[in-house]
Parts: structure tokens; sequence; C-alpha cells
């Protein structure tokens, strides 16, 4: 059994226009240690699936369907007690801006010792050794003088430290970072990102790393899922995926890497961009903006735009496409006839 | 922080400046204060003698230089009326004022805080629905209307007949929406408790806290809606904020959400209204006064614009201009030490 298997996760919001559904069919598993980057463009539901792994999406997002289990254990039909024990202490979060994250009139000690007494039967002094001690643990420049400063005194990288701090404070089996270098600068962010892969190699702490940066992916997760306006389209090994990607949603995203492009031109980009979740293309989401669709003869090919394709095995991915179902397809006629 | 304060007594000196001129500049204006002092039957030559004799018939910068030169002596004059000291007058008037004032900030605070905060965390709550409603109907009427009508219901009681008295049920609600009106609606009362110099208390006796009720209420009335809206609205604004979220996200219990993280944050702004608000009840104490016939600085301030009283007048101005830069001065004190990223300095920001 995995540490966290998510299966048909359905999360909608009940809009004044009716439901919209911001994730469907979301399947994934995570293992002890495993560290799993979960990419798309901005709206294709990243940062609500990380959310829902907690059950924290606000009003009017609810989970509609579908199962979270932690260790065995629902989360999406536990109560608010008992999600609360596994927040900030089996499952830690980072959030995407530190400038945002931490409450401006507490201090950063206040901040640590509250979620260590939330979770834990220990005295402040305790509390703050261990706060102390973290502190330490993501390097930041004299820790013990941190305790008693606020967040309007830090910046924002020493900020992002600090929630990495809180996050790792109760020695959680999962953080969900949900996109935690975005809001840094360039030359802060490798760091950051270093420092949160070493602790989580180091504490064989499970990473989920919620990213547009396809670069961070491929550097710090084994295995990736990537989402298309709601959806996972394609799933697997990190580096299969980014070394050849099978939908061409995901050709698209790696093709518009600023290093695939010929110096001097311009840099290459996927037409269009996604559809308003309440307003979804019909059968395959991705296809009014897919080069895919024409078969090899230069028909379109009717599936695209009419069903909505279903997940076939590529290798050791999962991929959600007419097309390359189709190649797979031929292929095997081609093999059962030699 | 000393250099705070010091700015801030130059900002009262400023302020109390400014006041006196334009008190003094309207009091040509208000009338003849020789007539309300001497009546009818005095001859125009002796009349012309007081006023000569006051000081009256000199230039405006004249008679401002001999006030200004008074008062910063701490002499501001002799209240025509009360033939005695303007301030003395003022001093005998103030408490009445301030524990209306007070008792009003507490019904405010005490209200305001738990209402807000509970239809900002349930704002479609049948609850938070009707405090909503009613915070709408409470702006609305104003203070003197809100005073006469808590008299007529309290002081002098309803009699309700809306409802058949034949039947037991109708018996029974027109018994429940009737008052008797036993509430005492006018003055402080004469069980007062003697405190120092000219403060005697209505604070301490059951009676004295009896007629308290009324205008402290009714001098509520205007400010509380507008705290429950305000607080409802700010909290409800940091509920939505990143850091509530993180918050929820590691696992703290609610109430610590709701009452450290999301109220500290709410009330930073509420502070900086609410001491502006204080300083302006003390202004609307005048209509509440009257109303209640309450002997404090208001009503006093109303009759001695009616008896072109003008030193009592002039040193009301500036008394309550004072009042005005302490409280704002307080609470910016309290703000610096709510909200750690403000740093009281005598510099400008």
């Amino acid at each position: 059994m995995a540490l966290l298997e998510v299966s048909q996760l359905d999360v909608r919001f009940a809009l004044r226009q009716g439901e919209v559904r911001a994730l469907r069919d979301v399947n994934f598993t995570l293992e002890r240690g495993e560290r799993l980057g979960i990419v798309g463009e901005s709206g294709a539901g990243k940062s609500v699936a990380a959310f829902s792994l907690l059950n924290l999406i606000a009003k009017p997002g609810f989970i509609a369907g579908g199962s979270i289990k932690f260790e065995g254990k629902t989360l999406n039909t536990m109560s608010e007690r008992g999600l609360r024990k596994v927040r900030g202490n089996r499952i830690s979060m980072i959030f995407q801006d530190p400038m945002m994250t931490l409450n401006p009139v507490l201090s950063i000690g206040e901040q640590m010792v509250e979620c260590l007494k939330a979770h834990r039967r220990i005295s402040t002094k305790e509390a703050r050794g261990i706060a102390l001690d973290k502190l330490r643990q993501v390097q930041i420049p004299s820790p013990e003088k941190r305790l008693d400063q606020y967040p309007h005194e830090l910046s924002g990288g020493m900020r992002q430290r600090i929630i990495i701090a809180i996050a790792l404070l109760l020695d959680p089996d999962i953080i969900i970072a949900d996109e935690p270098t975005t809001a840094l600068d360039v030359t802060i962010q490798a760091e950051i990102m270093a420092l949160l892969l070493e602790l989580c190699e180091q504490h064989n702490v499970g990473l989920i790393l919620i990213t547009h940066d396809l670069g961070v992916v491929s550097q710090v997760t084994q295995r990736m899922l990537v989402m298309y306006a709601g959806r996972v389209i394609e799933q697997g090994p990190t580096r299969e995926i980014i070394n050849d990607p099978q939908h061409p949603y995901t050709q698209g995203l790696i093709n518009a890497l600023p290093q695939m492009a010929t110096p001097g031109e311009k840099l290459n980009q996927i037409r269009g961009s996604m559809p308003s979740l309440s307003n979804l293309p019909s059968g395959c989401a991705f296809h009014p903006r897919c080069d895919f669709i024409n078969r090899a003869d230069g028909q379109p090919r009717p599936a695209c735009t009419q069903q909505v394709p279903d997940f076939v095995d590529s290798g050791n991915c999962r991929v959600a496409c007419h097309m390359v179902a189709e190649m797979l397809e031929d292929r095997r006629l081609k093999e059962e006839s030699l | 922080m000393i250099a705070f304060l010091i700015k801030r007594l130059m900002h009262a000196i400023l302020v109390m400046f400014v006041i006196s001129v334009l008190a003094f500049a309207i009091q040509d204006n208000l009338g003849d204060p020789v007539q309300q002092m001497v009546g009818q039957s005095v001859p125009e030559s002796e009349r012309e003698a007081i006023r000569e004799r006051l000081g009256l018939n000199d230039p405006f910068l004249v008679q401002y230089a001999r006030f200004a030169k008074n008062a910063v002596q701490g002499d501001f004059g002799y209240s025509y009326f009360y033939r005695e000291p303007a301030l003395e007058v003022i001093a005998r008037h103030l408490p009445a004022t301030l524990e209306l004032v007070f008792a009003a900030t507490l019904i405010i605070v005490l209200f305001s805080v738990p209402i807000g905060v509970y239809s900002a965390i349930k704002p479609r709550s049948p609850v938070s629905r009707f405090f909503m409603g009613a915070s709408i109907i409470g702006i609305s009427i104003p203070v003197f209307l809100t005073a006469i009508l808590l008299i007529q219901v309290f002081s002098i009681g309803v009699t309700v007949s809306l409802f058949p008295e034949s039947t037991g049920w109708g018996a029974w609600l027109n018994g429940v929406l009737s008052t008797e009106g036993n509430m005492p609606s006018f003055g402080r009362g004469y069980d007062l408790v003697h405190v120092m110099g000219h403060w005697d208390t209505n604070l301490i006796t059951w009676d004295g806290l009896k007629h308290l009720v009324l205008p402290a209420v009714s001098l509520a009335s205007i400010m509380l809606p507008l705290f429950i809206r305000l607080i409802r609205a700010e909290m409800m604004e940091v509920l939505q904020s990143e850091y509530v979220k993180y918050a929820r996200a590691k696992g703290i219990s609610m109430r610590r959400v709701y009452f450290v993280h999301a109220l500290k944050n709410t009330m930073l702004p509420v502070i900086t209204v609410g001491g502006v608000q204080i300083g302006t009840m003390v202004a609307y104490t005048i209509l509440t006064e009257t109303v209640f016939q309450w002997p404090g600085m208001g009503l006093m301030f109303l009759d001695a614009i009616n008896r072109a009283d003008i030193p009592l007048i002039v040193t009301y101005l500036m008394i309550v201009g004072v009042i005005f830069v302490v409280t704002n001065t307080i609470v910016d004190l309290i703000y610096g030490f709510v909200n750690p990223t403000v740093k009281l300095t005598g510099k400008p920001a």
C-alpha cells in the first residue's frame, strides 16, 4: 500500500452559473520518501489538487467524489478534528508567496511554537528549542535572533526558509509545496530548491512539488503528472516524460522551454490558451490547441473532438491522447502481422 | 517614543491655536453677550460701558492677543453667565461627559467585537443577517430620535394591545411586547459618589448606573452598527488571506485561527478608526445630553451658545480639540504596540 493514494478525485466549485469541475479523474500514488511533480499551465488545477489533499479548498469548492487515502485512512471523509491532526503534522504545506504566508503581526517564534503545540504536548521552552533546531537545519543566518523577529524584518528568501523550517517542524511524512520558488528571485530560487531537496532526502520525506518550472521538476522529482484543464493527461517517471514526452501538450510545454529555442529566434509556444473550466471544448480538452488532430492521411481524427481520451500505457507512462493511442495500436498491429 | 510624544505635543499646540482663532473669529456672529448678561432694561450707555470694560470694542487681533496671552498662562477668561473661570465651569461638567462617553465606548467594544466576528465567520447564518439588517437601521436613525424612542419605550412605557386579549397567546404576546417604563430618563440622579475634585461618579451605585443606561445606549447607537460592519468587513477580508489559509494548513485549532491570527489583523484598522470615533463621540454628546438633560459638557456647550457665552464656547472647543489629540495619541501608541511593523519615531514616515 502506498503512503498516499489518490483515486478518481473530483473537485467542483458551486458557482452561481452552476457547478464547475475543477478536477476530475485524478489518480496518483506517492510512496514514502518519493518525490512527485505536478506541472501544467496556470488554471490547470495544480493548486486545487494540492489543497484538496488536506481538504483545504476554500468555499465554494468541495470534493465531490473520489478518495484520498493516507496510510489507509480516507482524508476526504475525515472529520475536521481528525484532519487537523494530519495537517501540519503528518502532511505539511509550503505556500507560494512567502511574503503573504506568514502572519504579519505574530513573531516567527510564535508561529513556529503554535504549530508544535497544536500537535504535541510540550512546553513553550521545548517548542522553541525544536524551532531553533529546525531554523539551523534550513541554514538561516543567526537563527537565535529570528525567533523574536517579525516577518517584515526578513527577506523573501529568508521567509521561505522559515516556512520550510515550519514544514519540517513535526517531521512530516509528506510535504506539499505549491510553487515554493515562483515568488522568489532567480538566484534565491535555486538555493531554496536545493535546500528543500536536500532536507527531503535527508529525512526521507515525500514531496509533492507543484510548479510550472519543468527544469525544477526534472532535477527534483522521480515521477510527475502533467495536468491540463483539471485532468491529468500524462504521468510517469520524470526522466522518461522529459526525455520522450508523448502527449502533444507535454511536448509543447517542453518545446516552450527557452533552451529549446534557436538563439535569435522567437521562443516556441503552444498557440491559444487554457480553456475556461466552465466552458470546456468537447472531446479532448486540448484539441483546439493541438497540432496533431489530423491523422497521417491528412483527415482530422473524429475521436479528438468527440470523445474524452482514456489513458493508454506507453512504456512506463500513462497518456490520455487519441493520437498516442492510435500510434500504439498501429504499432501493435504491425508487430502482430510480422 | 519620547520624540513621538514631543511631536504630538506640538500637534496639540497647533490644533489649539487653529481652533482658538476659528472660535474667536465666529464670535461676532453669535449674538450680543451684553444683551444676554444684563437683559432689556439696562440703557444703551451702560451697555456700552460694559462692552468697553470687557474689551469687546477692541479690534479682533487685540482681543485675540489678550486672550492668547492669558490662555498660555492657563487663564481662559471668565464665563459671562456663570461669572467664574471658564476652565472651572468646564472642569465641573467634564466628568459627566467622560463617564457617558466611557459607558458608550464600553457598550460598543463589548458588542461590536463578538457580533462583528461572528457575522464574519458565519456570514450566511440567520443571526448574522439579522444583525446586518439591524445595523443598517441603527446607522440610519439619528441619535436624537433613538434617544426619544428609548425614552418612550423604557421610561414612559408602551402598552401593546395589537393581539386579541381574549386569546391566551394574544395576551401573552401583548404582555411580552409591552414595557413598564421605569428607567430614569433625566439627569444623572442624586445618588452620585464623590471621587475627587469635581468628579462625582455615576459608575458605582445602582441608581447611578440606571441613569447612565439610556443616554449611553443612545450615544452608542450610531457607532455600534458602524463598528459591527467595519469589524465584519475587515475580518471577512482577513479570513481570505493566505496567512489564515496557511494557519489552517498548520493544523492549529480554528479558535486560534480566528481569535489570534485573524482578529489581531482585523483590529488594526478598527483601532485607527475607533480612536477618531471616540473623539467624535464627545461631540455627539451634545445631542444625547440635551435629550436626556445630562449635566455634561455637551449640554453646557449648547447653553453657552444660546447665551453667547464666548469665553466658555472658545474654551470648550479648545478642550475638545485637546481630547481629540490625546485620544489619537493614545490610539497611535496602542497601534504601535499591536502592529509590529510600525515603529513610533519623531521623524515623518
